[in-house]
Parts: C-alpha cells; structure tokens; sequence
C-alpha cells in the first residue's frame, strides 16, 4: 500500500508542477503581460514605455526564472532604479527592502495581489472557496442520495417498468448541461411572466413576483431555500443521471453474481438481500464516479455562478480571465488543479480500500 | 394583423420544416424495408430507444442540411420594432410573422435556432472525428507496444484531462492568445493526426502491392497536407481549405479536450484485445504491427468506439454551448446555440424564448445523440 501511494503521490506532484507551469506560461504571454501594464500603468503609453514597464516590475526574463520565483524557489527579483529606491517582488507594503525575504512564492504563501479586487489573493481564493463550499455541501447532499437510490432502484430488477421510466430520466438529465437545466429552472420557477409564478401570485399562494429568486447575490449573506435551490439543482441534475446511470450498471452486475441467487434461494426476503448482500458491492463503482466527478461539478459551479450571479469561486475564476488579473487566475487554476488531483487519489485510495478483491504490489 | 396563437405558430413551424419531414419519412421507411441487410445500423431499427434516438437525431442533420430553404428571415437582420417581440408577432407589412419571437437585436429567433443548428453540426462532429483521429493514432501503440511510449503518452493524457475544462477554455480560447500563435502550434500539431492515421492505415494495408501503395498513398498525402496546409496554416494558395481564425480557436481546443479521453478507452480496449488468438495468428504470419494495430484490432473494437463517438458528438455539442455561453464562441453575431443562449439570458425572467427556444434544440440534440448510443449500445452486445 505504501509504495503504490507514494508513487501516486510523486505522479501526483509532477502533475501539478507541469500544469501549475503550462498555466503560468499561458498567463504570462506577452499579450496579456502588455494588457497588464496598459491597465495598471496608464492606456496611453507608448510600446516603449510598455516594454520598459514590463521590466521594471520584474515580468521580464526567462519564463522559468519567473515561475520559480512565482513558486518560491528562486529568490524575488529585486531592481534599483536611478533615484536609488530599490524595489523586488518581495518588498511590498511596510516591508524595506533591507529586511524583505529573498524567496516569496507560494510555497512560502504569497499568492501575490489580486488586481480586480485589490486585495491579497489568498484572501479573495478563501473567502470564495468558502461560499462555493456551501454550494458544494449543498449540491453533494442532494446529488449523492438522489443518484443512488435512483440508481440501486432501477438496477435492483433490471427491465422492469420503474427500469425504464426511472434510465430514462437519467438519460434526459445526463443530456441537459447545467446553462439549459438553469435556464429551464428559471423561466419555469423564477420568472415574473412565464412558468407557475404568476398563475400562484395569481392564486395569492407566494408574496412576492416569483416563487424562486432567480439570482443567488443575497445567498452570499444568508442562505435560504429561495435563493439556493435552482443553483443547487442545476448542478445537481447533470451529476444526478451520470451517477445513478453508473450505480445502475453495477447493480445490475452484481444482481446476477451467484450469492445473490443464494441468498434469494436461502429464503431471505428481497429486501434484505438488497441491503445486507447487494448494496455492499454495489456502491464500490459510483464511490469512484462519484470522486471523479468533483471536477466535473467544478465546471457546473463556474456556469451555475456565472448564470446566478453567485460570487463564489466559479464566479472569481470568470472575473480573473475576462480581466487579465494573472495572479489571480493562477490561484485559481492552481486550487482548481489541486482539487481534481487529490480527489483522483482519493478514489484510487479508496477504492482499493472498499474493494478487498484488489491487491496492490 | 393578429399575433399568433400557440397552436398557429406550431402549425406554421411545422409546415417550415417540410423538407425535414419528407427526408425523414423517406429515411426511415427505406431503412424499415432494408434492415436485415443492412448490419448494425438496420439492428437499430429493432430498438425504441435507438430508434427514437436515431429520428430525434437526424431531425437536427436535416434540419441544418436544408437550413436554407427553412428559415423565414436571414439569421442576422434586425428588423425595426421587433426587439424582444414575443412568439407569433407578425411582421408589418410582409404578412409574416416572427414564430418565435425577436431577441435582444430584433433578430428572429426561429431562424437563428435552425441556422445555429447548422453551425452546430458541422463543428462537432468534425471536431469528435479529429479527435477520434488523434486518440486512436495514438492510442493504439500506447496499448499495443506498452512500455515507456506508454508512460509517456499516459502521463500526457492525464495532464490534460486534469486541467479543468473551463479554466482551459478561458486560456486557450482568448483574443490575446490568437496573436501569439499558440493555437497554430496546436493546429499544426493536432491536424497532422488525421494525415497520418490515413496513410498509415494505407500503406500497412497495400505495402506489398507497391504499385497499388504508391497510388493510395500519394493521393492521400497529396490531399491531406493540401488540406492540412489550409486548415492550419491558412497557407491554401486556392483558398479551399481555410478556416476563420476564431473557428480553428474553438476547433482546436475543443479537439484537444477530447483526444484524450479517446486515447485511454482506445489504449484500454486494446490492452484488452492484444491477447487475442487472431492478434496471435497475425504475429505468426509475420505481419506487421501497424497492421495488426488498424487492420485486425481496430475493426474488432469498432462497437464501442462507435457508440463513444456517438456520446462524443453531444458532449463536444455541450462544450461548443459552454464556450458560446461564455462568450468565447466563434463570433458574436453567430447563431450558434450556446452564444444565442447567452445573449438571451440577460433578459430571461422578463422575455424568456431567445434562450429557451436554443436551450430545448440543443438539449434535444444531445438526448438525441444519448438515446442513439444507448440502442447501438444494447444492439451491438447482442451479437
């Protein structure tokens, strides 16, 4: 066990330093280095400026110096200009160049300044995470049970009537991405003029305009059923049919194994044998799909909060592209990266765990 | 005169289709009368589900092959007083209607969705057929030699299939991206796959008729890096093969998203096909390994690559829809329907139909693609 985890862990970790450095690179082409300088210095300089600019706050020089700086493991670049006022990556703020650090990347935990929000990077990445963290419990709590019970309810008798009516849903909801289930959701629950909204103002059974709100900004705040649920089900419902498609096929499986037929024989009532001998088996596939599918929901959560207004994480990586904030976009990738990988450990780890058929090594 | 009712403006969209229906009806009763002979895809017709999925299918094909004689309006004309019209206001003047309302332009929303779906269906399944190229190419000596080219182009694939779909988008999909050349580099890189695949597919065949081997070869080749020189290039000096900047842009990642996923279930099958008495006979004979790899394991894995490649098309169909739906799609005046859902969406709780009339076409599709897979699926196992 330990060798093959510490062979994942170092696949792992060469991972997440290429991709950390595909995205550095593409971040900081010279493009969006000279889009950088025109925002943050002034629009009408001339491509001298520009050039000079870019140099002088240390962007200039081999791709992979800056990336080591931008990691930690190459000391901060550090610039003097004529007056004699020196100036480096990692004097900032109160800190003088005579006692800034010589490494500052985020291996020591500089994820430098956001330049949308104005505000540390690792500030505006944590207090988002945590917002979309709520969207992610929520999601997981519906998406999970939902899938499975839909899934181990059509597996247990293959072909039957609930088979057909309960895999065709899932099929419709495996094809429905989450920007036309969100866009459905709304004209039909949160929508002044279409949907069941007004006919209930209608009947006097809701207050307000629509029974949903149709955006989630005040969720931010506070959380209620009428600002989460249409996010939350957007997202759920794409997972919901993928998960409970592959629960269904592992049911189905294990339906036919032999120890199910002996248990059936023994005389132990249908249910039993669902709970006590299929169930088991049954749930060691999804629990993998399951993990592999958080960074699938990922790409629901930057839809769902683009199409919400949800300012979360999804939202800050959609804000840090469309306006050039490097440092920020980097984070973002590099949690976004973080995510995928350790939960594909964890599926991989767990599912040697759950299955006592596997031996490694 | 008077908008249209509900029941109207369906009668009226169903008569606009009427080259879809006659192409359809002919389709089906033709392959109904020819099924026995006509292998897994006469198969599909024993099906509902497959067949459900085939129809719902090539209603959108026909749909985008005959876009021009459907539409009421040109796609991009914005005609005055129409702006958020909604569905069934007539047209002063012309004894016409918007069927399905104006969008945010004034432009009519049922002839953009029926241009969209053109757009839509030639990108996707060209891009799946790239990407196919590509995975297979690759995937097969992964799978058959094993080893460190294996490693390697494992390692590869999984890196890519690590990055975040969108985060890659908003990268590779940028107008600041374009002027840097990296998605020519790519291009260059991905569209050279299918000049290869085909060669190499020839050649191993006709090697040993060296007349016949020239002949095919050369041709392919000749065709091949005449279109590859356009397509990635823009370098045609007759101006065929070329492609909008922008398009190659979203082509070109949404390819690269793909191909990796086919490597692995290609590279899968094949580890899993490799130990076969017939992989064994041919090694005996003395063939050669390309040989083997596309001539006697590729058309034994055809059955799941075929329903992959089905299952593909709608999920390149849904990542084209994300990238419009961020606003990197092909241009902002194109139908397409992600980029319509879009711009519709702004204004969704007050004038709903611009973004759901393409939110149902291009769920449809996919449903469509779904159900197909799902029939050949439960067809192709049964024998």
């Amino acid at each position: 066990m330990l060798p093959f985890l510490l062979r994942r862990v170092g696949v792992m970790i060469l991972t997440a330093l290429t991709l950390s450095f595909v995205v550095f690179s593409l971040t900081n082409l010279a493009p969006n280095l000279e889009k950088l300088a025109r925002t943050e210095g002034s629009v009408r300089m001339s491509d001298e400026a520009v050039d000079s600019w870019i140099i002088n706050n240390g962007h200039g020089g081999l791709m992979i110096t800056r990336y080591g700086q931008w990691l930690g493991v190459v000391p901060g670049w550090t610039r003097t200009d004529d007056k004699g006022v020196t100036r480096g990556r990692c004097i900032q703020g109160a800190v003088t160049a005579e006692d800034a650090p010589r490494f500052c990347g985020i291996l020591q935990g500089d994820w430098g300044t956001s330049t949308v929000f104005r505000e540390p990077v690792a500030k505006t990445v944590t207090d988002k995470l945590a917002s979309t963290g709520w969207l992610m419990l929520w999601v997981m709590l519906v998406m999970v049970p939902v899938s499975l019970i839909i899934g181990v309810m059509s597996g247990m008798r293959e072909g039957s009537r609930t088979d057909r009516v309960l895999s065709t849903f899932a099929i419709a909801t495996t094809a429905t991405p989450e920007y036309v289930s969100g866009v459905i959701l709304v004209v039909i629950f949160a929508s002044a003029t279409t949907g069941i909204s007004p006919i209930l103002a209608e009947w006097g059974w809701i207050s307000g305009r629509t029974l949903f709100l149709g955006t989630a900004t005040s969720a931010i705040d506070q959380i209620t059923f009428w600002n989460f649920a249409l996010p939350v089900m957007t997202i759920a419902l794409y997972g919901i049919g993928y998960i409970a498609r592959m629960t269904r096929a592992s049911m189905t499986e294990v339906m036919t194994q032999q120890y199910i037929r002996t248990a059936r024989l023994k005389g132990v009532a249908f249910h039993q044998v669902i709970v006590k001998h299929a169930l088991r088996n049954a749930l060691i596939a999804p629990f993998t799909v399951i993990m592999l599918q958080f960074p699938w929901l990922l790409n629901g959560v930057v839809i769902v909060e683009t199409l919400f207004n949800y300012k979360g994480f999804g939202w800050t990586l959609v804000q840090a592209a469309g306006n050039n904030d490097i440092q920020l976009l980097l984070a973002c990738s590099v949690v976004a990266v973080f995510v995928v990988l350790v939960t594909q450990l964890i599926s991989d780890v767990g599912y040697v765990f759950l299955n006592p058929r596997i031996r490694l090594s | 005169m008077e908008p249209l009712s509900w029941p109207m403006i369906f009668a009226k969209m169903a008569v606009q289709f009427w080259p879809v229906w006659a192409a359809l009806v002919a389709t089906v009763v033709l392959s109904l009368q020819f099924r026995r002979r006509l292998g897994l895809y006469g198969k599909l017709f024993d099906s509902t589900v497959g067949m459900t999925g085939f129809v719902i299918v090539m209603f959108w094909v026909f749909t985008a092959i005959f876009a021009d004689m459907i539409i009421t309006y040109d796609p991009i004309a914005q005609l005055s007083g129409l702006k958020n019209a909604l569905p069934g206001t007539p047209v002063e003047g012309t004894g016409q209607w918007y069927l399905l309302g104006g969008d945010h332009l004034a432009r009519d929303v049922f002839s953009r969705v029926v241009m969209g779906a053109r757009r839509v269906l030639t990108i996707a399944p060209a891009a799946t057929v790239i990407a196919f190229m590509v995975g297979i190419t690759l995937g097969l000596p992964a799978g058959y030699f094993g080893g460190r080219l294996d490693t390697g182009l494992s390692f590869i694939a999984n890196l890519v299939l690590a990055f975040p779909v969108i985060l890659l988008f908003y990268l590779l999909v940028t107008p600041e991206i374009r002027s840097t050349g990296v998605p020519i580099a790519l291009a260059a890189v991905l569209f050279l796959f299918p000049v290869i695949f085909v060669s190499v597919l020839l050649n191993s065949r006709f090697f040993t008729t060296p007349a016949k081997r020239n002949l095919y070869v050369g041709v392919s080749l000749a065709i091949g890096l005449w279109a590859y020189s356009g397509l990635a290039f823009n370098a045609d000096p007759t101006g065929i093969w070329s492609m909008d900047p922008n398009l190659l842009n979203v082509f070109v990642s949404v390819v690269f998203v793909n191909a990796p996923t086919v490597f692995r279930i290609v590279r899968g099958i094949v580890m899993d096909l490799k130990s076969r008495d017939y992989v064994a006979a041919g090694q005996t004979r003395g063939e050669g390994a390309w040989y083997i790899m596309l001539w006697e394991i590729l058309p034994n894995a055809r059955g799941p690559l075929i329903v992959d490649f089905c299952l593909r098309i709608g999920y390149t169909t849904i990542l084209l829809g994300t990238l419009g739906f961020f606003g990197l799609g092909v241009s902002p005046e194109s139908p397409d329907w992600g980029s319509t859902i879009d711009d519709g969406r702004r204004l969704l709780s007050i004038y709903p139909h611009p973004a759901v009339v393409p939110a149902l076409a291009l769920m449809s599709l996919v449903l469509g693609l779904n159900l197909l897979a799902d029939g050949l699926r439960e067809e192709s196992m049964r024998d």
